[in-house]
């Protein structure tokens, strides 16, 4: 048997054990480099704690059952937000790509709003409900709802209207004709804005907490800072960088199982 | 007719029948259709039609007349209007003036379209896109089992289950096909549903819907750029120019047809000297 014809093999064999593996090596040398540079003193313990000391706190935090609690607030904000700005964001993309009358009468106005950094509404926002739970989800909601508004509104008013043309030949009406036709031909577009927005949702999340908040991620952040607990600090950001990871890989996996006719997510 | 003929004829019958997807038998059955066999396809008469797009008139007043099962052809320079004219036939624009009307009251199923772009979508299987053809017969129970045998006719039942994006450019128009044809319509409108394909293929796809339409017996009408597409398989040549029916050509040619026979290229020239004017068919060599 020559090479050519072992190689298509070997290959397919390979590839999704190696895929698995090949994206945690970076993050893993960073470690490792991270933790050599703090056992041997060249980083001081006050500048940036050693990855085994992060570890340390995080182990005490989870035992005393305040990590968990931390997380979870942050988590149920973060997805409460994201809901409820996501599907305003989906309703008025939907309504927007699909009728003229809406477009014209809402379209100037959310683009001009738009442009204004939501971030800074924090001022308003703490005036408006203080620093309770709904200054939380109203900045997440506002972050999210954009980019979410924006790509829903693009997948519907880029789908190919020779599909269209095609869907009203063969008799459909207008909600099947949304069913088969529009909305999987919006979805890839969403599924953008989708990620976006998970990015933004934690971004906006974080400001807030370390802001306005007696608890969750942010808050347990800033009140280590106060203690001058380092390690508390550096954890709190890698949980951050590891929330962030998670979520976006909960994004792609939904878009794999729903954009499996995607030339692009079919198997090789 | 003489009793040779006839027996000649049911013999050719018989071919029909089991006829494979065998492209070489599939020519040989493209016989002439025997007169007393009665075709589902409809009639069709045109009268006065004109259509005009702002102030550009683009179809300045036909008048035709299609009888049932015919095969024709439409031909013309690019921008002559024939285009236009098979939207307006399929229903898929309204005339500016003029009536188009069928010889019986139709449905939605009875006339189909094929583009020159598959049009199928992207997200639903080979069988689902065919499915689709069905129009408001989608939700029947029989729904799939009527989209395979489409399939089948079509030669392409082993693809039922794959995405579209994994199909050769042949093979989606080749569903495309099974599309229109699911609802077994009486009308079947093509515009130019070859003009995308590479020249094998197209050969393939000519015999394809000689055949279909031979079994079928819907009326056919062929918009196409290719002049030795149109003579292969239409009854009938429409040369369109600026917008009016300059040539109304019968191909009197005996079926089946042989690719590249003498008189098929005598009558492919001289349609191609009324398109371009004398002398334009020569190379330029």
């Amino acid at each position: 048997m020559s090479i050519v014809e072992i190689l298509p093999r070997v290959r397919s064999f390979r590839l999704p054990r190696i895929d698995g593996l090949t994206q945690w090596i970076v993050p893993l040398v960073i470690l490792l480099v991270w933790q050599a540079a703090c056992v041997t003193g060249y980083v001081p313990a006050r500048v940036m704690p050693a990855p085994t000391d992060v570890a340390l706190a995080g182990w005490k935090l989870l035992v005393s059952g305040e990590l968990a609690q931390n997380i979870w607030v942050s988590f149920w904000r973060a997805s409460v937000g994201f809901l409820i700005g996501g599907s305003i964001g989906f309703a008025f993309g939907l309504a927007n790509g699909l009728s003229q009358l809406s477009s014209k009468l809402t379209d100037t106005t959310l683009q001009m709003v738009r442009n204004v950094p939501h971030l800074a509404l924090i001022p308003l926002v703490i005036l408006w409900f203080g620093i309770d739970e709904s200054a939380k989800l109203f900045l997440v909601a506002l972050g999210v709802f954009f980019p979410i508004y924006l790509n829903t509104l693009h997948g519907i008013r880029t789908v190919d209207p020779q599909l269209i043309e095609m869907g009203r030949i063969y008799g459909m009406r207008n909600s099947e004709l949304f069913r088969r036709v529009i909305f999987p031909g919006a979805l890839p577009s969403i599924f953008v804005g989708v990620r976006f927005a998970l990015g933004i949702m934690w971004l906006t999340l974080i400001v807030a907490e370390t802001i306005a908040a007696s608890s969750g991620l942010g808050y347990m952040a800033m009140q280590a800072r106060e203690f001058m607990q380092i390690d508390v600090v550096v954890l709190s950001i890698l949980i951050y960088a590891l929330l962030g990871k998670v979520a976006d890989s909960a994004s792609r996996a939904l878009e794999r199982l729903t954009l499996s006719w995607h030339p692009a997510f079919q198997k090789h | 007719m003489t009793v040779q003929q006839s027996l000649r004829l049911s013999h050719a019958d018989a071919q029909v029948i089991d006829a494979p997807v065998d492209f070489e038998q599939a020519l040989a059955t493209q016989a002439r259709r025997p007169a007393e066999q009665k075709s589902r396809g409809l009639s069709l008469t045109i009268r006065g039609l004109r259509k005009s797009f702002g102030s550009n008139e683009v179809l300045r007043g036909v008048d035709l007349h299609i009888p049932a099962g015919q095969f024709v052809a439409i031909v013309g320079q690019s921008g002559c209007g024939k285009s236009t004219l098979l939207r307006l036939i399929a229903g898929l624009d309204a005339p500016t003036v003029g009536t188009i009307s069928f010889g019986e009251e139709t449905r939605a199923e009875d006339i189909r379209v094929m583009f020159q772009e598959p049009r199928l979508l992207p997200w639903a299987s080979v069988l689902s896109n065919v499915e689709v053809g069905l129009g408001t017969d989608r939700t029947s129970a029989d729904a799939k089992a009527r989209a395979e045998s489409a399939l089948t006719e079509v030669g392409l039942a082993e693809k039922r289950d794959q995405w579209p994006s994994v199909l050769s450019g042949g093979q989606k128009q080749r569903v495309a096909l099974a599309r229109a044809l699911v609802s077994h319509p009486r009308v079947l409108a093509l515009d130019e549903p070859l003009g995308a394909l590479d020249a094998l293929t197209r050969i393939s796809m000519q015999q394809l819907l000689g055949r279909v339409w031979h079994d079928q017996t819907f009326t056919s009408i062929l918009v196409t750029h290719d002049v030795s597409e149109a003579v292969a398989l239409a009854d009938r040549v429409l040369v369109i120019e600026d917008g009016r029916i300059a040539h109304d050509i019968n191909v009197d040619i005996a079926r089946p047809r042989q690719r590249g026979s003498a008189d098929l290229a005598a009558l492919e020239g001289s349609i191609l000297r009324n398109l371009l004017g004398p002398g334009a068919d020569a190379t330029g060599l």
